[in-house]
């Protein structure tokens, strides 16, 4: 039995009203918002319980994206396995690659070359730029602001170009493979990134010309959906939402892989762990992801010609030219692309700093060719679990406010 | 291990640590891969979680993750791992329980928040029962869905296929119909054991 303030009276739910003269009977009232609405960023639906347009219950129905993608890995090789991981965050395909390939590698063993780290860590910034300008921009719009998106989206444009070029798919690249990367860069690429690298800054000035100090803007963000860093961490908030609340954590810094150690960024931190706070952490990072990228070209430049793959023959396929030339070769290739390689049992839990936090694979493997378990565990779903959290006392219309900046995608939240 | 993996320091006596710390309730301290596995009995897990978290040492502030493994060989199948963070000291736990189909696990949900949703994903997906979980329903799987998708002995392909029907105007359930057998390759290695006429080379 709820009690319920309607102006200076206070009524119970569900019984009759005395104050009224018909005695009518208060309740709340649910709506569904989904599974088909722009907003919800993909299949979420929202059951949502409504007092007038206060929200008082948030009850998220997930699961519309399910494809088990977990139960697939189990029936496929470690290499076959991998393009599902593209399918899982598909805003930042290669950084939900990054930590399966690790996974890989550490259970193996298996040591990567310099240039393919580098190139990691290139890719992994640039699917981090990828991943905040459609979430940031997605939620201007969300919000009321149409500009930014067509503004930026001519830039994210181009990140897709690099992707083919670098892979041959727009999204779905594959391109992280245990041991390394699947090819070099093509020529002339690196320039074409460093170009687009001393772009985007400007571009995201543009942007917060229209929205960092718009009104409108501010008054839709923020103190909504504020959360302490308390509860951020109970709720499981890794990535940008752990840090708007005021947690300098990144796994970057804090656990760093490939050559992260090696490289000047900072960590931006917000205060008030509200909406504005997330939004504002992203467009910080992107600025920080220019300028590892900047390193990391510099680097690149230096191991120009270096090899991208390990040269493991029982774990890496060779190159199809040797494949023809060389019978071993040829043995390896089919053997490789058949069978597979396998994997010492054993279990590890890898987690990268992926575009939306923490993206751990728990992968058990049991010294088949096979992955006995691969658990993924998926940032977003922390995040939209915290939805009945942040929206209670909220209006209607903040809802949408903060799914969009709590960066929900659902390939990686139903797997 | 390899040089450009995640570097999370295990410190030398975190092992004794947990040790002390969780008597009686650990079973088995095992550190594999650099990484430290605490297998705990079942019923104290909410206890081992509390304590994990309040030693101001270790300060497992968070939850990261719940994952189910499933060993249908075993007296008890289930495997429920809790992967657990300290931001304080930057360390990684994994704590480790083992369940069968019918035998409860308590749940950590007062503890973390987070661990609602995770505890509802191992219950749809092996059926592990969480003693205590307010809101203990199915999450990832469709409405009325039926049997525990990620258990081994469950199909690939599934039981159940829904399509839109014209004539019934519709979505009609109907059992899965493969047209041609699923087919499950089993692409271990004949090289490394014993092929048919090999015998005669050690006669």
């Amino acid at each position: 039995m709820t009690e319920l303030r309607t102006g200076t009276r206070t009524v119970t739910l569900g019984t009759p009203d005395p104050g009224l003269p018909s005695g009518a009977v208060h309740e709340n009232y649910m709506i569904n918002f989904g599974p088909q609405h722009p907003a919800a960023h993909g299949v979420l639906r929202l059951v949502l319980e409504l007092d007038g347009e206060v929200i008082e219950r948030v009850d998220p129905h997930i699961g519309l994206l399910h494809r088990g993608t977990e139960k697939l890995c189990e029936y496929k090789t470690y290499l076959q396995a991998l393009p599902y991981m593209d399918r899982l965050d598909y805003c930042s395909p290669m950084s939900m690659e990054h930590s399966y390939v690790l996974a890989i590698e550490k259970l193996l063993g298996l040591e990567v070359p310099p240039r393919a780290q580098w190139l990691r860590l290139l890719w992994a910034e640039i699917m981090r730029i990828s991943n905040h300008i459609l979430n940031t921009t997605t939620h201007a719009m969300d919000v009321g602001a149409l500009t930014p998106i067509l503004w930026l989206f001519t830039e994210r444009e181009r990140i897709y170009d690099f992707s083919e070029a670098v892979s041959g798919a727009r999204m779905h690249a594959a391109w992280f493979r245990p041991g390394g990367v699947h090819q070099d860069m093509p020529e002339g690429l690196a320039g074409e990134i460093r170009a687009f690298a001393e772009r985007l800054p400007k571009a995201l000035d543009d942007m917060m010309d229209l929205v960092g100090g718009n009104r409108i803007f501010k008054q839709r963000n923020v103190d909504i959906g504020r959360i302490s860093a308390k509860d951020a961490l109970g709720w499981g908030f890794s990535g940008p939402c752990l840090r708007a609340s005021g947690i300098p954590w990144d796994l970057r810094k804090a656990q760093p892989y490939e050559t992260y150690a090696q490289v000047e960024f900072d960590v931006p931190v917000g205060k008030n762990g509200d909406c504005y706070d997330r939004f504002m952490v992203r467009i910080e990072e992107m600025r920080q992801s220019v300028r590892i990228i900047h390193q990391a070209l510099d680097r690149l430049e230096t191991l120009e010609g270096e090899p991208v793959l390990s040269d493991d023959r029982k774990v890496v396929p060779p190159r199809r030219g040797e494949m023809k030339r060389s019978m071993e070769a040829l043995i390896h290739h089919f053997k490789l692309y058949t069978e597979g390689f396998h994997v010492p049992a054993g279990e590890v839990y890898v987690a990268t700093e992926s575009p939306k936090g923490e993206f751990g694979i728990h992968l058990v493997a049991d010294g088949t060719n096979r992955p006995y378990r691969c658990h993924i565990r998926a940032t977003g779903m922390a995040h939209l679990q915290a939805m009945d959290f942040l929206c209670r006392g909220h209006m209607l219309a903040d809802a949408p406010a903060i799914l969009g900046s709590l960066d929900i995608v659902f390939g990686e939240v139903d797997r | 291990m390899a040089g450009h993996l995640p570097v999370v320091p295990v410190p030398a006596g975190l092992a004794d640590r947990a040790a002390a710390l969780l008597d009686p309730h650990l079973l088995e301290a095992r550190d594999s891969a650099e990484e430290l596995t605490l297998l705990v009995t079942r019923d104290a897990v909410a206890e081992v979680l509390a304590r994990l978290r309040d030693a101001p040492d270790i300060a497992m502030e968070q939850l990261v993750d719940i994952s189910g493994v499933d060993w249908p060989d075993r007296p008890e199948r289930f495997e429920v791992n809790y992967h657990l963070l300290s931001l304080r000291h930057n360390l990684r736990l994994r704590v480790k329980l083992t369940t069968d189909e019918v035998t409860p696990v308590p749940s950590v949900t007062a503890l973390f928040p987070v661990a609602g949703w995770y505890e509802r994903e191992v219950f749809d997906m092996f059926g592990v029962l969480f003693e205590g979980n307010p809101d203990l329903r199915r999450i990832l799987t469709d409405y009325g869905f039926e049997g525990h998708p990620f258990r081994k002995d469950f199909p690939l392909t599934g039981h159940v296929e829904l399509r839109y029907s014209e004539a019934e105007q519709r979505i009609v359930r109907e059992r899965v119909s493969l047209r041609q057998d699923f087919r499950n390759f089993d692409f271990l290695s004949p090289w490394e054991g014993m092929l048919p006429g090999d015998e005669k080379a050690n006669t």
